[in-house]
């Protein structure tokens, strides 16, 4: 099984987005480097709008993602709810 | 519609139904522009914080200048080239979507090739050695590798060239140069180096999902694409790693504060992530390219090799280059248990024990390169660290020599494009690389005796860092900058 | 058999070929075992160049800066032009020795392994 993974740069926004993440993630893992933040998932991750609104105190479009990203891996679906980032093997 | 768009058939690949295209980001113009804008805000607010607060005195030291000078050097005219290569492609692609993401991804690059040589802007008025990187990317002979990758790929057809910049310059490269090395440069106290190479990425991922959508719409549209898809894989993941030695050398030697050797970078973006796709390709017949199993073995070598090469030419570079302190070597050790010290730590302590004595290295011949990568040939035998690597093919009666059976595959397979390749010692012997105004038909005229003129390389930037004008003036600087 | 694809009649020269060099030739030269000089060097010269001025002139400035190059005994020392054995006169010409455009001179120099043995 592969990870999925995404990395931001460290943040108010962010910090909130990867809270998000752990809580819709069961297994996912945090890895800490300098000014970023990786978190890999097994086969798939995934972040909802509302965790993250829920997180932040305030609404969230998801394409708000793109200020923040710095990479990812994985085949991405997105609608307006959901983020997905997966791996078919 | 042939007509309309001419380069889309011609590489043999086959598409039956353009529409079957998606952008999986669903990004509209409208919200292009909305966050591209806020991405800008940010990171000019950044950059000006940083230079109004004296950042460039806040690294680690000033060796750490010196990646810049390669890094910043060296990228923002590929990034150009991005450019120019998606903005065609915008145009060559029949349907919207490809065509719309493509032109965005042109857009990307214009504004990333600005962003980095605005960051560098601010260092050029303290340091030396950065100003004529527009005159040496032509020119300079360890800029040539990046220079014929992206020459390779603009020349090919629209589809090879998305499958060379949009899956392997995206996936292989950036992934690498853009996030551990640039986690490394915040490490190192670089907050403009760190908001220009983040702010970067955040397109890469984009473009990754352009890449990758690529492959997929080719596979998916008929089962005839997939040999050509796999060698085009095969090609250029092998021309993205033999591009990464000198990034990989950026990581290991040249940030004086490391987070992640090459070799773990290596394995958590390439072998894992790539592994990953792989694997994923795999339900379309897609297998490991070939050069995968011997890109593993180089990984806990190429970063060492590299650095020596660099390192014995002080006088043919615009940054300056040193012998790793012995607690930076012991890191190395521990890093590379299989090969630092039996390998590389004796012959670096030798150079540093000559350079202590007055006897610094500086090998005034020049080089033997690649006909296919440009790298010069400085790579080892697979299985035999101690042998170089030398291949070579005959075209026409005449000798072509290669870094590697991957090298000499891509050479031996469309040889027409690579009999053309611009290696520059050789075009010094041709005396086709002097400054203006030679004379090269006087009796007297011996090429190559005005490098340095031809290159513009400024002469404060050459040598050795011990004595250099870059770590004089820092120590100066933060001196005043502590004291009353 | 070329794999490449253009839209149009492709026709091109190299850009290496020896007729660019006007009457001399690429020579490469590379010392085995000794990878502190990092990959051979490359030099344009006369066919008629006699061989001992590649080794007196120009091997011996690159390569003195190498502890071992005292050391070389060069009886032993074994040659090759590209993958081919091949011995060398000294006192032959570039042209007489068989060597051509482009061609790669290896040398191995037996017991001497570069710094601590490392093949450096």
């Amino acid at each position: 099984m592969s990870n999925a993974f995404i990395a931001f740069q460290k943040n108010d926004d962010s910090r909130c987005i990867v809270e998000a993440i752990l809580e819709d993630n069961p297994g996912a893992m945090v890895d800490d480097q300098p000014s970023m933040v990786k978190i890999d998932v097994p086969n798939r991750l995934v972040i909802k709008r509302e965790t993250v609104e829920e997180k932040m105190g305030r609404e969230f479009d998801l394409q708000e993602l793109q200020l923040h990203l710095i990479t990812i891996s994985g085949h991405l679906d997105e609608t307006d709810d959901e983020f997905t980032l997966s791996w078919n093997s | 519609m042939d007509k309309v768009f001419p380069q889309t058939t011609y590489e043999g690949i086959k598409i039956h139904d353009w529409d079957k295209w998606e952008d999986p980001f669903r990004l509209t113009m409208d919200a292009y522009w909305k966050y591209q804008a806020e991405k800008e805000r940010k990171l000019y607010a950044i950059l000006d914080g940083f230079n109004q607060n004296n950042g460039h005195l806040s690294v680690t030291d000033a060796r750490y200048i010196n990646v810049l000078k390669l890094f910043l050097g060296s990228t923002p005219p590929l990034e150009l080239m991005a450019a120019r290569g998606f903005s065609m492609m915008g145009r060559q692609m029949n349907g919207a979507g490809p065509r719309v993401a493509c032109q965005m991804q042109a857009v990307d690059e214009y504004r990333h090739f600005q962003t980095q040589i605005h960051s560098i802007s601010n260092y050029n008025k303290y340091y030396n050695g950065m100003d004529e990187f527009a005159h040496q990317q032509s020119r300079m002979w360890y800029l040539s590798d990046g220079k014929s990758f992206f020459d390779d790929a603009i020349t090919a057809g629209p589809f090879e060239f998305m499958v060379a910049i949009g899956f392997a310059f995206e996936y292989v490269l950036t992934n690498i140069l853009f996030v551990p090395f640039i986690s490394g440069a915040a490490y190192n106290g670089d907050m403009a180096a760190m908001t220009v190479g983040f702010s970067a990425q955040s397109d890469e991922a984009r473009h990754m999902t352009l890449g990758l959508e690529c492959i997929k719409f080719m596979l998916e549209q008929d089962p005839d694409n997939l040999p050509i898809v796999q060698r085009w894989i095969d090609k250029w993941t092998w021309r993205g790693t033999r591009k990464l030695a000198s990034v990989g050398m950026m990581m290991d030697y040249m940030l004086p504060k490391r987070i992640m050797s090459f070799k773990e970078a290596w394995e958590m973006y390439v072998e894992e992530n790539g592994g990953a796709l792989f694997k994923d390709l795999a339900r379309y017949g897609i297998t490991i390219p070939k050069c995968f199993g011997q890109t593993i073995e180089e990984k806990e070598h190429v970063t060492h090799q590299s650095w020596i090469g660099f390192y014995m030419k002080p006088q043919a570079t615009p940054f300056h280059t040193w012998i790793p302190t012995p607690d930076e070597m012991d890191w190395l050790s521990e890093k590379y248990p299989n090969t630092f010290d039996k390998y590389y730590r004796p012959v670096l302590e030798h150079l540093d024990a000559q350079e202590k004595a007055g006897n610094r290295f500086d090998n005034k011949t020049a080089p033997m390169n690649c006909q296919v990568c440009v790298s010069t040939m400085k790579f080892n035998e697979p299985g035999d660290p101690m042998e170089m690597c030398f291949r070579e093919s005959i075209y026409q009666g005449e000798k072509f020599h290669t870094c590697s059976d991957h090298c000499k595959e891509i050479f031996d397979n469309e040889p027409e494009k690579y009999i053309q390749t611009f290696i520059s010692s050789h075009q010094v012997l041709q005396g086709n690389c002097e400054p203006d105004g030679t004379d090269v038909n006087a009796a007297d005229f011996k090429p190559g005796q005005n490098m340095l003129d031809y290159w513009k390389l400024d002469k404060r930037a050459l040598g050795d860092f011990n004595g250099s004008e870059d770590q004089k003036n820092f120590a100066a600087w933060r001196e005043q900058a502590t004291k009353n | 058999m070329t794999m490449l694809k253009t839209l149009a009649p492709y026709e091109v020269k190299s850009r290496d070929a020896v007729e660019n060099y006007k009457g001399k030739q690429l020579l490469y030269v590379n010392w085995e075992r000794h990878r502190m000089f990092s990959r051979p060097f490359v030099l344009a010269l006369p066919p008629e160049t006699l061989f001992s001025v590649i080794i007196d002139q120009y091997m011996t400035d690159c390569f003195s800066y190498h502890p071992d190059w005292k050391q070389i005994d060069w009886n032993t020392v074994v040659w090759q032009n590209g993958n081919t054995p091949f011995t060398p006169d000294r006192n032959k010409s570039l042209k007489e020795n068989g060597i051509g455009h482009k061609d790669l001179i290896r040398f191995r120099t037996p017991g001497l392994d570069g710094i601590a043995g490392t093949g450096y």
